[in-house]
């Protein structure tokens, strides 16, 4: 789940080099929180949020497969 | 996918020419990148070096699309195969489509997973902005297709009551390609008018019989 986050990130920012992703686990809900170069952070979030809820749809979908519940945050 | 060969010749131009005629590729197909100029050296005799480049083929929108979702579906545990419907000659849109099995995950709700991969693919295919814009379009299993299907008859059958109760029917809201769709299935009814509502993402159809 991180891996793909980190996928969609670095190809989405001019700076890839700056991108991190934290994972925490709980019981059924995985929390990532990513956090990019300051001048990409547009990049990952979009015109009123777009970019950021297509991640989190594609995340879903990933999680769903797996039976889990996801959460990305964009620090 | 990145291809790239080094030539040595006499000079730049010669050494490129080579190049091309190597990879077979036109010259806007690919950035070249000199190594070394090269010398002529005094009378052609005393330190004379030949000129040497590094010749790349671009990637074209639809090889850095493939590539990207190959990346994201490969992370997702999916194992697909991507081929590509449609290319247009003058490369404004892409058409691809994701072949696999347990697509229904890559669908998602009305398609939303897909039209979020979608969008996705776009802006990584279209992040250099010095090549121009490609529109992406992605299908699986035939999904848009079938959903074409369906909202062309659901426009149909929504005009008729439009005309039997003679009050506006208010569709749920869609993103811009399925209302297209609704217009185009109405845009022959002579007695039907159809327009949209509401700001994005929530913009929906509203049908009218005259």
């Amino acid at each position: 789940m991180k891996e793909l986050v980190e996928i969609i990130a670095k190809s989405l920012v001019d700076h890839p080099e700056e991108v991190v992703v934290k994972e925490t686990e709980g019981d059924r809900t995985v929390n990532l929180v990513l956090s990019v170069a300051e001048d990409d952070m547009g990049k990952v979030i979009g015109k009123q949020g777009r970019i950021a809820k297509a991640i989190r749809t594609v995340l879903k979908a990933a999680a769903t497969k797996e039976n889990k519940r996801v959460n990305v945050e964009i620090l | 996918m990145e291809t790239s060969i080094r030539e040595t010749a006499k000079n730049v131009d010669i050494a490129i020419e080579k190049a091309l005629t190597k990879l077979a590729v036109p010259k806007e197909k690919v950035e070249i990148k000199i190594i070394d100029e090269g010398n002529k050296g005094i009378f052609g005799l005393i330190g004379n070096r030949d000129a040497i480049v590094e010749v790349f083929i671009k990637k074209t929108k639809a090889d850095i699309a493939i590539e990207f979702l190959h990346e994201v579906t490969n992370s997702m545990g999916l194992s697909l195969k991507i081929e590509i419907i449609e290319e247009d000659s003058d490369d404004e849109q892409v058409a691809l489509n994701l072949i696999g099995e347990n697509l229904g995950i890559l669908i998602g709700h009305r398609g939303s997973t897909l039209d979020s991969l979608q969008y996705l693919t776009s802006l990584v295919a279209n992040k250099d902005v010095t090549d121009g814009y490609v529109r992406i379009v992605l299908d699986a299993e035939g999904y848009r297709d079938r959903r074409r299907k369906t909202l062309f008859q659901l426009a149909k059958r929504l005009a008729e009551k439009a005309r039997t109760t003679g009050r506006k029917v208010v569709l749920e809201p869609m993103p811009p390609h399925e209302r297209r769709i609704i217009h185009l299935a109405l845009q022959e009814e002579k007695d039907i008018k159809t327009y949209s509502e509401g700001n994005e993402p929530y913009r929906k159809v509203i049908i009218v019989a005259n």
